[in-house]
């Protein structure tokens, strides 16, 4: 029933921005059993690569919904998707507008359209 | 840079400033919402999967009075009276116009359910089941903003300057998280309602939004604080097996719902060992169960994870799933089966009493800086009662709303004042101070923030003392003075999250700065602010704590506490 802990599993996480050719970098992460993917990224911010870019808000509680990738191929909210030992692929989500690294565009249209608007400056 | 110009402009779209904006724009003035993460996704609300109380009176007789007095006496003599009495005679007001609005609080017939938690003497805690009350509310709120063509939303922006002119807020400098662009917003009258201070905590219930920068912003302006003291430390956070997908402070409705037991280590129940009765009635109060279970880990007697067990096992499945329904599936997916295996729990940092200090219009003393929320210090006093955060978010920012709104209104057009040269250089000077983008010097700031986290946690967390408040103010102001300019910055434009982390940062400090100066001032032990050196409430300390910034240092003073003097306010 109880399953063996594996220290390590290894994370490839997609990065770069619109346009840039793909490509994947791997992080060794400590692993826990019962961890989420998003607590495997944020980690790797704190720990190895800070310029990681990834969105959350509540971290924990599925609430926020802002979270979302592409782990192993699967959209997931990263908060809820448990971590498996061995590698995990994480990639932004295909079909919205990719910012950079993990964080596509899900900001509803009218909370940015004040700032895509063109203005005399 | 860019400009945009309204009457009000809201800081933070949680439950208050959303309800800010609502009440703001029913007086005819133009507003615009902002928020870091997405409107009415970030933030404590959406979080919230407890209860919201007010004196309905729908399960048993009840009124606002009784409200009041049970606040009040939570508060332990601290509590602006007139806040609290806004808190609790608005409260049923707000909680029906949601209703209207579209909430779906939990029925039976044709009462709203009201169920009794800890420091009330009535039933009079509203939730939606199952266990989703915020997410609830958050939508509601969402779509009603939406609806108001007075309100404009803007998302990912993290408001770092406010611009104060001749002692009157003008306007704010945003930084646009996903361009890493700066934004300026003209403004006739300011809500700051970007909530509390949890992240300061390396064991909190929060989102990653609670860096207490509404605080910061507030003191920077020339606004004062009052009660920074006070952070209330949930006693019965999970702690262990890993559970993802569901609120850290989860358990409060199991526990008072259903009567789980609280066990040390060795599986012997304990709390009314520590001056509470909860034996069969769970309802200790908050900060006596916190002090309660880290006394216990303190004497040995803690569980493997450092806090205590909390027991369901005595309850039959059909009763857990009858109050829980889809909850216990969730618990099981994580592993959890609550008839075989009590779960672990402890202290976790979770709301924050102090905050700015405001008069009965919600106003700071930077006249058109209002404050909503969480961020808003002096109605809870030294602890709060379980249902009263959610109830404030509403109805302070209902009332910061109306009011800012009203002032907006009355005020002739200031033109581009922001726009005022000096005090644009003055705020892009203190903007500028970031260390420069491509620099990699070694600690990057999200770095330095978990140093921060685990700091307040050891050295200002739920039992405090003299010289652990001392080393931490040391090292705060380390972090601030040597560490904070020099810090590595990536040179992204788009979505750089060392420069959200860092602007974060800068105002975790200070903030965190500000609970510590506290702290180490209050040598008494008072509600949620406990010293282990001084552990006795002393009647000399039934004063508020005031802290505002001079020449760049935090200057503290006491006054007292506001009092009803006319007489309550009348219902509703």
């Amino acid at each position: 029933m109880v399953e063996v802990a594996i220290d390590k599993t290894v994370l490839r996480v997609r990065r770069g921005g619109p346009g840039d050719a793909p490509r994947f970098d791997e992080f060794e992460v400590p692993f826990e059993n019962g961890m989420s993917v998003l607590d495997a990224l944020r980690w790797i911010r704190v720990h190895r690569d800070s310029t990681l870019a990834i969105r959350y808000s509540c971290i924990n509680a599925n609430a926020c919904k802002t979270c979302m990738a592409l782990v192993d191929g699967q959209v997931e909210y990263t908060c809820v998707a448990k971590l498996l030992p061995g590698i995990v692929t994480v990639e932004p989500l295909p079909k919205r507008r990719l910012i950079r690294d993990l964080v596509t565009d899900v900001v509803p249209d009218e909370e940015k359209a004040l700032l895509a608007q063109k203005q005399p400056d | 840079m860019r400009q945009v110009s309204t009457d009000v402009l809201v800081v933070g779209a949680g439950g208050a400033g959303m309800y800010a904006a609502i009440s703001a724009a029913r007086q005819g003035a133009s507003v615009l919402l902002l928020d870091k993460s997405l409107i009415g996704r970030g933030g404590a609300t959406i979080m919230a999967q407890m209860t919201v109380a007010a004196a309905l009176g729908q399960e048993e007789p009840d009124d606002c009075a009784t409200h009041l007095k049970d606040t009040l006496e939570a508060g332990r003599g601290l509590c602006n009276e007139e806040l609290s009495a806004l808190l609790c005679y608005d409260g049923p007001a707000r909680v029906l116009e949601m209703e209207e609005w579209g909430t779906r609080w939990a029925r039976a017939g044709d009462r709203i359910r009201q169920e009794i938690a800890p420091g009330h003497s009535r039933k009079r805690c509203c939730y939606v089941d199952f266990l989703n009350t915020g997410p609830a509310v958050a939508a509601t709120l969402r779509r009603k903003v939406s609806e108001l063509a007075g309100v404009r939303r803007l998302s990912n922006i993290a408001v770092v300057e406010l611009i104060i002119k001749k002692g009157r807020a003008i306007g704010a400098i945003g930084l646009n998280l996903a361009e890493g662009e700066l934004v300026t917003c003209h403004a006739k009258a300011i809500i700051l309602a970007a909530g509390g201070l949890t992240k300061l905590y390396e064991r909190n219930s929060a989102s990653s939004n609670m860096g207490g920068e509404a605080y910061a912003l507030a003191l920077w302006a020339g606004a004062e604080l009052i009660d920074m003291e006070f952070v209330q430390f949930f006693p019965i956070g999970h702690l262990a097996p890993r559970l993802v997908g569901m609120d850290p402070i989860m358990w409060d409705p199991f526990r008072y719902k259903l009567g789980g037991k609280l066990l040390n280590g060795s599986f012997v129940e304990f709390v009314d060992r520590y001056g509470a009765v909860d034996f069969g009635k769970y309802t200790a109060t908050r900060d006596i169960a916190a002090y309660a279970i880290l006394k216990e880990v303190e004497a040995g007697r803690g569980t493997p994870h450092g806090g205590a067990y909390l027991d369901f096992r005595h309850i039959p499945e059909a009763q857990l799933r009858a109050a829980f329904g889809p909850v216990i599936d969730r618990l099981l997916a994580n592993g959890i089966d609550l008839t075989k295996t009590p779960v672990e729990v402890g202290p976790t940092a979770h709301y924050h009493m102090g905050g700015i200090r405001v008069d009965s219009h919600m106003e700071t003393c930077i006249q058109g800086l209002y404050a909503a929320g969480e961020a808003v210090g002096g109605a809870n006093g030294a602890n709060r009662l379980s249902g009263n955060a959610i109830t404030e978010a509403f109805v302070f920012g209902a009332h910061a709303g109306a009011c800012a709104g009203k002032q907006a209104k009355t005020m002739q057009e200031n033109g581009n004042e922001s726009g005022d040269p000096k005090l644009m250089a003055f705020a892009l000077d203190r903007i500028a101070s970031m260390p420069p983008r491509g620099s990699r010097r070694g600690t990057a700031p999200v770095a330095l923030q978990a140093e921060l986290q685990k700091l307040m946690w050891e050295k200002a967390g739920p039992f405090r003392t003299g010289e652990k408040l001392s080393q931490a103010l040391r090292r705060i102001r380390e972090m601030r003075e040597q560490e904070l300019p020099d810090l590595e910055i990536d040179s992204q434009d788009t979505f750089n999250m060392d420069i959200q982390d860092w602007f974060e940062l800068r105002a975790m400090l200070t903030t965190a700065e500000a609970v510590v100066t506290s702290a180490l001032s209050r040598t008494e032990s008072r509600g949620a602010h406990q010293r282990e050196d001084y552990p006795t409430p002393d009647p000399l300390y039934l004063r508020n704590q005031v802290l505002r910034l001079k020449n760049g240092a935090l200057l503290s003073s006491w006054v007292t506490p506001v009092r009803l003097t006319a007489g309550l306010p009348r219902n509703g």
